[in-house]
């Protein structure tokens, strides 16, 4: 046995030279980049950039489809496989922070001369920080704005968006009016947790308690963001389906089923794409209205983030990379390879998106989201507030019984975390 | 050199050793999982456990107290009930009719309506899916065209909480007879013609056949096909997981759908190990009842 092993080992270490970069074996770190869906295919065009001014660095970016991400990293994780530098959707980071599998970056940060937290939007940086430690450097960012038919509201008698729940909810009434039966003023998925969240928060619900150890969702803010979600539906304002069972959203929309729709940045391109000539002058955007006063209401702080594993052997190599895509003339080429909101805010102003009529709202929402609770069970939590909503909506529930049922549901969701919380606390 | 019988001792121990390989690989890849995934049910293991060890808690029975308090687990439950109950028999009984017609002496190409038949078996279920999603359109979907030419409302099959499940039992029924029919094909083709022309000379007439020689010459392979199907259909989820996630208001989550979530999206392994093993009990007694009633058929 140990003259095989001798005689192969010496095989391997040839063949791992031959394959390397000629003329170079010893001063050439890889460092390897996991990234999702498009923006794995399309970073790759930013890397030959990165390597002729890193000689000694070489870029590995493997590409994961989206749906396969979160249990990859999980399993590279328990595997003692992580990359050194990934992609990861930024309400992922409690989760992964929790885990113990990613390097904490606020010296990396403090010493760098690229990244500085001032540059990026102020809530979606703080998706990235758990407790006072930095774990990602926003990548690109995401929010929900509100994507309408200006000609269906103009013809309901609004030239633009009310700004006001208030408002809000009588424009739908007038839209729905002018709409008719089989039609419906706004389509809002059953089955998306996102647009009950948002309503929440900007009722001033924080969802969870300041500790993330219990659900606060019967109290007084929450209810009333829930009344008023669940009350759309009830008055026939939204139809009560998921995102599912509707065949083609693009088509829908052209065809006037709906006239509003609470969505995200990458439908920006798709509008445009899917949506026939003769619509694009006729579909605006604008940000989410607020309970009360004049400035847009909160909306969801996503987007995906860089962040560096723990068990990455050469981090400074990594951290060079994260530097590199976060300057901000990658940012702007990445958003012109993607579509992607650039996470820093000159990138904005430098590509015009900014002014631009149509991703105006997103700029001006960018500036007032806010975090989800970052707790790792937050997106089971997520689902358990749609049923809810769902069972309120069919009329299988009163609100107020639903509404208990769920903070118990949650209380059992995150008993583990308190066990947790308070075993820590213990000396 | 004369030849000696091998000594019983030598052959078992040569058993054991052609034996070896799938044994290992069964007890390896097979019963060690099982095992294990036993003892995870006793446990909460979860994302924390995966992060510290010591994050994991011996919970005994807990698991399966909390899943049997929950609400969710009993409509999963009444979900792959309904499903298996109408679904499975409906299979049998259309996988046996097209059995009988692509079988019938009058139809011509036979192997092409075969092939036809059995073409949805092995088509690939996320397409089939997608497909489907649309003949189930509300508004222009195939399906509620046909209903309102015979003047029936259309229904929202996927959308509608009580008539989700029966729309997926329907693209089960579609996806999955094809394969149980060519079972039949081949058990109707094992039947002497000699018993159909004692029959007939006796003077019955189709039907009569049917019920007094078809279905008793049949007999081992309707216990087979039954069989096969129930444990299939008890383990409802691809469906589901494309056409509905599950929904709307759970009307669609089975109980390996369930599991699944449970599982891998929520990373409750302890939770999920306990939902498997329900439904093994669950599977379980089915069979038990199933043999049940066929014995008390034979006495």
């Amino acid at each position: 046995m140990i003259h095989h092993r001798a005689l192969v080992v010496p095989l391997l270490t040839l063949a791992a030279v031959s394959c390397g970069p000629r003329g170079s074996t010893s001063e050439i770190t890889v460092i390897r980049l996991w990234a999702f869906g498009r923006e794995g295919e399309e970073v790759q065009q930013l890397i030959p950039e990165f390597e002729r001014q890193h000689p000694g660095i070489r870029v590995r970016v493997q590409q994961i489809p989206w749906i396969a991400a979160h249990e990859k990293l999980l399993t590279a994780y328990v595997g003692d496989a992580t990359p050194d530098l990934a992609q990861i959707g930024n309400t992922w980071i409690p989760e992964f922070a929790a885990l113990g599998a990613l390097e904490p970056l606020d010296d990396w940060v403090n010493r760098s001369e690229v990244v500085d937290s001032a540059d990026f939007f102020g809530g979606i940086w703080s998706t990235n920080t758990v407790g006072d430690t930095t774990f990602g450097v926003p990548w690109y960012v995401d929010t929900r704005v509100i994507f309408y038919r200006k000609d269906v509201l103009a013809r309901a008698g609004y030239r633009e968006m009310p700004k006001t729940w208030t408002g809000w909810r009588r424009a739908m009434e007038a839209v729905q009016r002018e709409l008719g039966p089989g039609r419906y003023a706004i389509f809002l998925p059953t089955n998306e947790w996102a647009q009950p969240y948002v309503l929440g928060m900007q009722a001033g619900s924080t969802l969870l308690d300041s500790a993330g150890r219990r659900g606060v969702f019967s109290d007084s803010a929450f209810r009333r963001a829930f009344d008023f979600y669940v009350g759309l539906f009830r008055s026939g304002l939204a139809p009560t389906v998921g995102n599912v069972e509707i065949a083609n959203v693009y088509q829908e929309f052209a065809r006037g089923r709906f006239a509003m729709w609470i969505t995200g940045p990458w439908n920006l391109g798709e509008f445009r794409k899917r949506l026939p000539p003769e619509l694009q002058d006729d579909w605006a955007t604008a940000p989410l209205p607020a309970p009360e006063g004049d400035s847009a209401g909160v909306s969801l702080a996503g987007g995906a983030s860089l962040a560096m594993f723990r068990a990455s052997r050469h981090k400074e190599a990594a951290w060079r990379l994260v530097e590199f895509l976060s300057s901000r003339p990658r940012q702007e080429k990445f958003f012109h390879l993607t579509g992607d909101l650039p996470s820093r805010i000159d990138a904005w102003q430098r590509t015009g998106l900014s002014e631009d009529p149509k991703a105006r709202a997103f700029w001006i929402q960018l500036h007032r989201v806010q975090p989800i609770p970052k707790v790792p069970e937050v997106e089971l939590i997520a689902t358990r507030v749609f049923e809810s909503a769902e069972q309120v909506i069919r009329g299988r529930r009163p609100t107020g019984q639903a509404l208990e049922a769920l903070d118990r549901d949650v209380d059992r969701i995150l008993e583990k975390r308190r066990w947790i919380l308070d075993r820590q606390a213990r000396p | 050199m004369t030849a000696r019988a091998p000594s019983s001792a030598e052959q078992g121990g040569a058993a054991w050793l052609f034996l070896a390989p799938a044994l290992v690989l069964i007890g390896g890849f097979f019963f060690l999982p099982v095992a294990a995934s036993l003892l995870l049910s006793f446990t909460d293991f979860d994302i924390y456990a995966i992060a510290d060890p010591a994050n994991v808690r011996l919970l005994g029975l807990r698991n399966y107290s909390e899943l049997l308090a929950s609400p969710m687990f009993w409509i999963a439950l009444r979900n792959t009930l309904y499903f298996a109950v109408v679904g499975g028999p409906l299979t049998v009984a259309v996988s046996l009719g097209a059995a009988l017609l692509v079988n019938a002496r009058l139809v011509r190409f036979k192997s092409f309506f075969r092939t036809l038949y059995f073409a949805p078996f092995v088509t690939t279920l996320v397409a089939v899916a997608i497909v489907w999603r649309y003949l189930y359109h509300p508004e222009y979907g195939l399906l509620n065209y046909a209903l309102g030419m015979v003047g029936i409302e259309p229904v929202d099959w996927l959308g509608d909480p009580r008539w989700a499940m029966p729309a997926i039992i329907l693209l089960a029924v579609w996806k999955n007879f094809g394969y149980h029919m060519l079972i039949f094909v081949a058990g109707l083709q094992a039947i002497p013609e000699e018993l159909y022309e004692a029959a007939y000379l006796d003077g019955a007439g189709p039907w009569r056949r049917f019920v007094h020689v078809t279905l008793p010459m049949l007999g081992p392979t309707l216990v087979f096909v039954a069989l096969i199907t129930m444990i299939g259909f008890f383990q409802l989820f691809a469906e589901p997981y494309v056409m509905t996630q599950g929904g709307p208001l759970r009307s669609t989550t089975s109980l390996v759908l369930l599991m699944y979530e449970e599982g891998f999206r929520w990373w409750r392994m302890g939770y999920a190990a306990a939902v498997a093993f329900v439904l093994f009990l669950v599977i379980l007694g089915a069979m038990l009842l199933g043999r049940r009633v066929r014995r008390g058929e034979v006495a």
